[in-house]
């Protein structure tokens, strides 16, 4: 019997890159998240600004499995350069809409899909006169057209096209005109139904729907950065575009309308990162954002902050590497560089947020941690957080939350002072006092340097002093781990042999894997990795489990080599489950891995 | 940090108007070879903020790696200092800036550190015009790294080694007065009496102001054959004028005498004066600052001295429209937009 299927379903659009589908497709996602039906969108582009093709998934998800699935069931084809492979990614039995004004190449068609031609530059051409409109429309028109064949409500569409030109009301008309031309041509002309519907539902709750690097530059602002420091590079530009964004409505002096933030467009990374440094050691949050490229220009830089004691906040979209790989495309490849960034025995903090919700918590709260310990904070995040948008639960701040600023005495404290030792281990946790630059005329002054010094900040080379001073930044790394975010275990007993161990943006396929195999009756322990340091918790958790596979978008198993390394796991109990294609890890994916590992020990379930 | 420095006061060493000594602006012992230029070029940067009376410890001396770069431990031992990393002191002087724009910020650097790995960054913080007092110690070599030669080593000159260097140097002062900056001065370590108006000149200087100063490495680079050599420097050294800065304060502006040169004024009224200017240069026009170090040059002449000054200069803060208040001293309330505005943002992302 056939069977429709509602909300679950993939929509892929193939456009040309700069034609405008951008804010068209977000149109019809958004749409479909106001109909309180779980969704998530993913932009593929190309490295290249204009006229490439480019993709965009949204993935419909009843279940809420917010991760990439695999399998297009109704693509919408605009661009005839990537036809030939478009009509490939189609399943069976699933749906293609072109423009029909060009009739399609019979090499184009398979016995298997259904096809649906709409002349939408006709229909353009005919009805709008302004070229640049003409090209625009043709976008707006296939959104109408699917509303009108999946099911998209009208109501919900005119008040996000209400929405997106407020302040601009003359362009709301022209607009709806083309939304309707596109369901008016369907009604018109296909009057059989298809078998993917969209059904309003509850849903989604009050969650938002905003990308994570808008997330990490609102938390940016939260958390009180003042000076930020950066050089362009994707996916991480527009972390510090949404800070510039968010301060210049939040963050100016109403006396003097000057702004109470900086932004410094550096020449490079080494300057970035240099600027940052220097914010920090006087007294300012500071932040940068960048990617591989530019975290290796950032290394020697981030040694001096490691060993200097400065605060540094970081915040690193991952992209794929080596070198400048594939720019656009997302991978968890930064995480040993960045983990033992520069050189000699350095160990630095690392944060994986999974979501928006975690990149504005993370961001805010890394300058807290930064502060705290007195060192660099990374932010691991990635293209497919940092670039698309993602649902998640809207963000909280507690008023009553104050800014910590860690071990810093003021001029009262060190008058009060019988002597300040920069690097004297007062407290016995490894953190040493500070002090910020012009606090006291006589008290309190110190050299900051990368060369070995005392506890008083004097320059020595003496051998075991410099052996002390190592072994005190030890002992820090191991307060940190009580500090930094805990992990997130996803049951509290632990029932099965096997574990998953996972982290970042794998979290979405990896919940859904998790969940499509507990319906075949094969259930794993599951652990969200949240920072490095790790947290006694994951030793205990590799310790109490016979395998556990580690989940990571990268080819060579990098957190894996960094719990063997720190948490002297035994090799052969993890497993790796990778990918590192440049496109987001699946639920299929993880679950193919997994069963091979395992097989003929467990039958495990697939997506259909 | 000062360490390790006897506590004992002379009672008769003269006091600024702070009712500090020199004692108050000196740093640790020096640790550089006996006679290094840089060790002159420190004590002028001591003499200087004394006598302007300056609070040690509203000034920030940052540096980055080399022997010059070492001289902040030799000097203001009150003040925060801040070894960077190589080639690199623009860019923490940068962000230091930025965090508070309260601070006097003293950058030094070599000429390795400055004209070679840190050119980007040298070239940059002039085009920011950060307020900020820089000052090249040049000694055509690599001091600390034994003595190579760095991109300000002239032509034909030789090293140690008796090596002649066989490529064009880059111009320091040229280099910043071509890139912009809004105050250029030359000088050499051994020439106090110029050196020390010259600092003075440059911290009163709203904006970024160059000075670089020939500072012969006595160890590596003071032989016959080196035209940064301390001998070779005296009997090349053409002044552009005498300089003497007078600080804005009503009992030296009322017995100041003019004379018979020119008088800079700066934007706080204090005045730069200069004594018999050399013919060509007018240190208000760039391009006439630009020809006298040029001609300069091809007499085998150092031209030191003022060279260029905007007394208009802006600084970056002023560029990019940071808050008059230093943004390190802004609290939670000015700085965390607060709950009910995050709802309303959650709202809009509905
Ligand atoms: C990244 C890096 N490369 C190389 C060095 C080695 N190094 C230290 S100081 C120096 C040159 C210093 O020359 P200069 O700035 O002219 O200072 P001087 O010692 O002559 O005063 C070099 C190459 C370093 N510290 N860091
Ligand atoms: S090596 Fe040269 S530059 Fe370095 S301290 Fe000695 S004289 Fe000065």
């Amino acid at each position: 019997m056939h069977q429709d299927k509602v909300n679950d379903f993939v929509v892929r659009f193939a456009n040309v890159n700069g034609t405008g589908s951008a804010s068209a497709n977000y149109l019809f996602a958004k749409a479909i998240f106001r109909m309180g039906i779980p969704v998530t969108p993913k932009n593929i582009f190309p490295s290249n600004i204009q006229g490439l093709p480019t993709w965009y998934d949204v993935r419909i998800s009843e279940k809420g499995y917010l991760g990439r699935r695999e399998g297009v069931d109704f693509m919408v084809c605009v661009n005839p350069q990537s036809m030939p492979d478009d009509v490939r990614s189609v399943k069976a039995g699933g749906y293609f809409l072109y423009d029909s004004t060009r009739k399609l190449h019979p090499e184009l068609i398979r016995e298997d899909v259904n096809y649906i031609g709409i002349p939408l530059m006709e229909i353009c051409n005919r009805e709008f006169t302004d070229p640049r409109q003409r090209q625009l429309f043709k976008n707006i028109v296939y959104v109408g057209a699917l509303a009108q064949m999946l099911g998209i409500e009208f109501s919900v569409l005119e008040v996000l096209l209400a929405e997106q030109f407020n302040g601009k009301e003359k362009l709301i008309a022209p607009n709806i005109k083309a939304l309707k031309l596109g369901a008016q041509y369907v009604l018109d002309n296909y009057n059989y139904p298809i078998d993917l519907k969209l059904e309003r539902r509850d849903l989604v709750g009050d969650k938002i729907m905003i990308d994570g690097n808008a997330a990490c530059g609102l938390g940016a602002v939260y958390g009180g950065a003042t000076v930020v420091a950066w050089y362009p590079i994707t996916p991480s530009t527009s972390v510090v575009e949404a800070f510039e964004g968010y301060a210049k409505k939040m963050r100016i002096d109403p006396v003097t309308g000057k702004h109470n933030y900086a932004i410094v467009q550096a020449e490079d990374e080494l300057a970035a990162i240099g600027m940052v440094i220097g914010a920090n050691w006087n007294g300012a949050r500071s932040f940068t954002a960048t990617s591989g490229p530019g975290l290796s220009l950032m290394n020697e830089f981030l040694g001096l902050a490691y060993f200097a004691e400065i605060p540094t906040v970081l915040i690193d979209v991952q992209r794929t590497g080596p070198s400048t790989g594939m720019p656009t495309r997302t991978q968890q490849s930064d995480i040993l560089l960045a983990a033992y960034a520069s050189h000699g025995d350095t160990k630095q903090v690392l944060l994986f947020p999974s979501d928006p919700k975690e990149c504005f918590e993370m961001t805010a709260g890394a300058f807290d941690l930064a502060e705290l310990l007195q060192t660099p904070i990374i932010m691991m995040t990635d293209l497919d957080l940092g670039m698309n948008d993602h649902m998640s639960d809207p963000f909280v701040w507690d008023d009553q939350r104050k800014y910590n600023r860690g071990k810093v005495l003021n001029a009262q404290q060190l008058e009060e002072l019988p002597q300040f030792g920069r690097y004297l281990d007062v407290d016995g946790d490894g953190i040493t006092y500070r002090t910020i630059p012009g606090t006291h005329p006589t008290k309190g002054s110190f050299f900051t340097r990368g060369t070995s010094r005392d506890e008083f900040a004097a320059y020595t080379e003496d051998g075991d002093i410099y052996a002390r001073n190592m072994d005190r930044l030890l002992k820090k790394w191991d307060t940190a781990k009580d500090i930094v975010p805990a992990p997130y275990l996803y049951q509290k007993e632990n029932k099965s042999p096997y574990g998953v161990l996972f982290f970042g943006t794998s979290t979405y396929s990896a919940e859904e894997a998790m969940d499509l195999m507990s319906q075949g009756n094969v259930s794993f322990d599951a652990m969200r990795v949240k920072a490095f340091p790790f947290n006694k918790t994951v030793g205990d958790f590799i310790n109490s489990h016979e395998k556990v596979f580690v989940i990571e978008q990268n080819r060579d198993a990098q957190l894996r080599s960094l719990l063997i390394n720190e948490l002297d796991a035994s090799p052969q109990k993890l497993i790796s489950v990778l990918n590192y294609n440049g496109m987001p890890i699946t639920a299929d994916n993880i679950i193919t891995q997994i069963s091979k590992s395992l097989l003929p020990a467990k039958k495990l379930i697939y997506h259909q | 940090m000062t360490y390790i420095r006897s506590q004992f006061r002379h009672p008769g060493l003269p006091k600024n108007d702070l009712g500090y000594t020199t004692k108050e602006y000196e740093g640790a012992i020096s640790t550089l070879c006996a006679g290094c230029g840089h060790d002159s070029i420190s004590g002028s940067i001591i003499q200087a903020c004394f006598e302007m009376s300056i609070a040690p410890h509203r000034i920030a001396k940052l540096s980055g790696i080399g022997c010059s770069s070492k001289t902040p431990t030799y000097f203001l031992g009150h003040s925060h200092g801040f070894n960077s990393v190589h080639g690199r002191m623009p860019s923490v002087a940068t962000g230091a800036n930025m965090a508070n724009r309260d601070l006097l910020y003293m950058g030094v650097s070599g000429d390795g550190d400055s004209a070679s790995i840190g050119m980007g960054q040298f070239v940059h913080v002039i085009r920011r015009n950060l307020n900020m007092v820089y000052i090249v110690m040049n000694n055509g070599c690599y001091g600390l790294t034994k003595g190579q030669d760095s991109a300000t080593a002239d032509a034909g000159s030789k090293s140690k080694k008796g090596v002649a260097n066989p490529f064009q140097p880059i111009d320091m002062a040229g280099l910043a007065l071509e890139l912009g900056a809004s105050f250029v001065a030359q000088s050499f370590s051994g020439d106090k009496e110029q050196l020390i108006p010259l600092i003075k000149a440059a911290i009163d200087h709203p904006g970024f102001a160059f000075i670089n100063v020939i500072s012969p490495c006595v160890t590596f680079n003071n032989n016959p054959g080196s035209t940064k050599s301390y001998d070779y420097v005296r009997e090349h050294m053409e002044a552009t004028a005498t300089v003497d800065f007078v600080p804005l304060k009503k009992e030296i502006t009322t017995s100041y005498q003019k004379g018979t040169g020119t008088d800079i004024k700066m934007h706080d009224g204090s005045y730069i004066h200069l004594e018999k200017l050399a013919d060509d240069l007018d240190p208000y026009d760039r391009l006439s600052a630009m020809n006298a170090l040029q001609n300069a040059r091809n007499k085998d002449e150092i031209l030191t001295g003022l060279l260029y000054i905007n007394p208009e200069s802006t600084d970056l803060h002023h560029t990019i429209q940071t808050s008059d208040r230093a943004l390190n001293s802004l609290g939670q309330e000015e700085l965390c937009p607060g709950s009910s505005v995050l709802e309303g943002i959650n709202g809009e992302l509905r």
